[in-house]
């Protein structure tokens, strides 16, 4: 299990150096580059001032090293301009010779947000924390009801019960984000049928999440979400309900319902398990349509604002993120799926 | 001109049928719940027992068969009668019917063909044993009918602004009196029926090529890895595993941007993605015919020649990064835009299906006949292609299915974020995306291409649902 342990988080420190150093470079192509001189420095610079711009705040050097700078492992870019040192290290303000020499992602340093004008890493918290409100309540309503479609449909494989919700679950997975919030919002936001029972709009829930402003958003994501854990839950509910002990419990004149409760339903679990782990990484895309749908500032958000300003330090921030929180999710899975499963061991 | 309503002179029918609507809810209400406290007739029971089944639950059945025949032949009224009436008179619906006839007449052909002689069409024709196969064939089937007469259906041209109908409810005449607006007017004014119909050519466009190409992709990859194993299959797996680890929307992001298509990378990346059909061909008729020269030798030289020039013409494009063939020449010309989003809905889908073919391949590989296969000498080459993939076909075209859908989402996910494809463009993503902003005001533009988008991807859902069901039973 240790050694298992070991190379699984080798693989994933591995895969998470590959992405961010691919996500650096595509965020750092001279275009981009170029882009954040002229908004920085005025749009009518020449290109010889875009070069000299960028040779002054450090951007003229190997990608390689830039790169080895942003984590921390290579020394800051330091310059000197009439009698006046800036680095990369040195806060506006600060005396040159008491800032530190590293400053990257593994000192805690995330860079500064052109867009935002403040620390990268204090925005990606805050937005983070407004969009693990909103992933929570997701999860509360999602997960539950997932399961007992799941359950319900696939522990009599065939009935009409069965046809009915996963028809419906076929259809929910056929309707992505955009298309429902927009229907939601039509039905029980707008002037349309005049149910006017929802807010359109969940910027209010970022101060006070209620009711009326946090269920469209919740319940979009959870829709599309939905379907996907319920076909996965009945088709793992009705392969168990197929097998040898079952049948067993029914020859030995069990109830129906004492099958499914006591029998069934702990090994149908396993697999959905590891479905709901691996959801997150499509959680994460629904949440950046949900939050730019319903103004709700989170970290989708932020993303979206990052890339459409050409926020390099911004974007770059919440790219590490949302691969951390990918690459985390499959590890937990993983490790989730061998605890959970007495038939897989691992030597 | 008199506005339309939606049921014109047929309005008469919808108290009725609202009544039966609500009656058939109820009923499906009833039987879902009598059915499911009903005593348990296990299918899996070695002896099938015939259960008596409960009076009320027997009721109920018949109640909700008679509700919903009532209720579909109701339905159909409005469009077929209507269809019939003068325009005046027939409403939106009826309207609306006759401008979607080519569509109708060409859905018509094909299911009389395809019922006639389904025997003898293998699995295409056992589709047509399955209701909700047939249903999904028959939604996505109008959609590909609905992208190929296009241009005889819509009704205004698709970028006309007519600044007076802007945000107009559906149904509203034009000032000059030429026609309707049927499904009501946009933000600037232009026809949301006639871009709804022209966005869907689009879609019909991109999404299967797209996803064929990344079907080449995951195949020509996938086979080798799955059938060689070890170091190979490490490489692109982990390779696969670094793509899959991007939020797609991050990538979308990273990708499909001007400064990206300035550096010409979507070009390089088409440079490398293009080239796999042409590879895998290759492959497949190499290891055929390998023993008969001649003949190889000229099917080669066929793909080579074909293949190469529709290459060359899709991956250059004048004054860009890759100009190698003469505009004169260049046969398909692929805007940067185009490409770039064309590319990168290939480049997100080609990893899980490499992810597929490999795991299918890996339990192939240990049946007899591949085993006899090798022990008759047979190249790996022939055992992919020949011997392992026709074999796994079942679950690749379920999921071929399953995947055009998913990346007609992708398409959608990309107009919604203004992506790529310009915002004039009347595909569904975008014309979402400007509708939403309005929702208080006119919700019609956003609702329109919406339910389009829905309608197509739960008709490839349901079809690759029908086909899994159809191919199991063999």
């Amino acid at each position: 299990m240790l050694t298992f342990l070991v190379r699984r988080t080798f693989v994933m420190l591995l895969t998470a150096l590959c992405l961010t150093f691919v996500v650096f470079v595509l965020t750092n192509l001279p275009p981009n580059l170029e882009k954040l001189a002229k908004t920085e420095a005025g749009s009518r610079i020449s290109d010889a001032e875009v070069e000299s711009w960028l040779e002054r705040n450090g951007f003229a050097r190997p990608m390689l090293l830039r790169y080895g700078e942003w984590m921390g492992v290579v020394p800051g870019w330091r310059n000197e301009q009439d009698g006046k040192v800036t680095g990369r290290c040195i806060q506006p303000g600060q005396d040159p010779a008491t800032a530190p020499r590293f400053c990257g992602v593994l000192q805690g340093y995330w860079g500064f947000s052109t867009f935002f004008k403040a620390p990268v890493g204090e925005k990606i918290a805050y937005h983070l924390g407004l969009t693990g409100i909103l992933m929570f309540w997701v999860m509360v309503v999602m997960v539950p009801m997932a399961l007992l479609i799941g359950v319900l449909a696939g522990m009599r494989e065939g009935s009409r019960l069965d046809r009915t919700l996963s028809t419906f679950s076929i259809a929910s997975t056929a309707t992505p984000e955009y298309v429902s919030g927009v229907l939601l919002i039509a039905v029980f936001a707008s002037s349309m049928f005049g149910l006017k029972w929802f807010k359109g709009t969940a910027t209010g829930a970022m101060n006070d999440v209620t009711f009326e402003n946090f269920a469209l958003p919740v319940l979009t994501i959870a829709l599309y979400g939905t379907g996907y854990i319920a076909r996965m839950t009945r088709a793992s509910m009705a392969e168990v309900m197929t097998s040898q002990y079952i049948r067993t419990a029914r020859l030995k004149g069990l109830s129906f319902r004492t099958i499914v409760l006591r029998h069934a339903l702990r090994n149908a679990l396993i697999a959905p398990f590891t479905v709901i782990m691996l959801q997150f990484p499509w959680l994460l895309n629904g949440v950046v349509i949900v939050e730019t749908l319903f103004s709700y500032k989170g970290f989708g958000w932020t993303l979206v604002q990052a890339a459409g300003n050409n926020d390099i330090q911004l974007l770059l921030g919440c790219s590490v993120v949302a691969v951390m929180v990918v690459l985390a999710t499959q590890l937990i899975s993983d490790i989730g799926y061998v605890l959970l499963n007495p038939r897989i061991r691992i030597s | 001109m008199q506005p339309l309503d939606w049921t014109g002179s047929l309005a008469f029918l919808n108290p009725v049928t609202m009544a039966a609507a609500l009656a058939l809810l109820a009923a499906l209400l009833v039987q879902t719940v009598l059915s499911a406290l009903a005593p348990d007739t296990p299918a899996t029971a070695p002896t099938r027992v015939v259960a008596e089944t409960p009076r009320a639950l027997a009721l109920a059945d018949l109640a909700v068969r008679l509700l919903f025949v009532t209720l579909v032949i109701l339905v159909l009224v409005y469009p077929m009668v209507g269809a019939l009436l003068p325009p005046e008179q027939g409403g939106i619906i009826g309207a609306l019917t006759r401008r979607f006839l080519p569509v109708w007449i060409a859905l018509g052909i094909t299911f009389a063909l395809s019922v006639r002689y389904k025997r003898r069409l293998g699995l295409y024709g056992k589709l047509f044993d399955s209701t909700i196969g047939m249903i999904g064939f028959g939604l996505v089937m109008f959609w590909v009918f609905t992208a190929i007469f296009s241009d005889l259906i819509i009704t205004q041209d698709v970028l006309e602004q007519v600044s007076r109908m802007k945000n107009k409810a559906p149904g509203t005449a034009l000032p000059d009196g030429s026609g309707w607006y049927l499904l009501g007017g946009d933000h600037l004014g232009r026809d949301v029926f006639s871009r709804m119909v022209a966005g869907s050519r689009i879609v019909i466009l991109i999404a299967p090529f797209a996803t064929i190409f990344a079907f080449m992709v995951g195949i020509t990859l996938g086979l080798p890895a799955g059938y060689y194993g070890g170091r190979l299959d490490s490489i692109l797996s982990f390779l696969a595993n670094l793509i899959l680890a991007f939020p797609v929307i991050l990538l979308f992001y990273l990708l499909v941007t001007p400064e990206i298509v300035q550096t010409g990378m979507p070009q390089y990346l088409a440079v490398v993605l293009f080239l796999f059909p042409i590879i895998f061909l290759l492959t497949m008729v190499n290891s055929r015919f390998r023993v008969n020269p001649p003949r190889r030798n000229l099917l080669v030289a066929v793909i080579v020649v074909l293949g190469g020039y529709v290459y060359l013409s899709l991956i250059s494009e004048p004054d860009s990064a890759i100009a190698i063939l003469p505009s004169a020449v260049d046969a398909i010309s692929m805007p940067g835009n185009i490409l770039i989003v064309f590319v990168s809905v290939v480049f997100v889908n080609a990893p899980t299906v490499f992810r597929i073919v490999r795991g299918i391949v890996m339990d192939i590989k240990t049946r007899d006949y591949v085993a006899a296969a090798q022990t008759r000498g047979e190249r790996p080459w022939y055992i992919m292609i020949w011997e392992i993939l026709p074999n796994a076909r079942g679950p690749l075209i379920v999921d071929f299915c399953l995947r055009i859908g998913y990346t007609t989402i992708l398409l959608g996910t990309l107009g919604f974020f203004g992506l790529g494809l310009s915002p004039e463009s009347p595909d569904w993503g975008s014309t979402i995306n400007a509708g939403r902003k309005l929702m208080t005001i006119a919700q019609h533009p956003a609702i329109v291409p919406a339910l389009a988008l829905m309608s197509l991807v739960l008709g490839l859902n349901l079809l690759a649902d029908g086909l899994r069901e159809e191919s199991l039973r063999d």
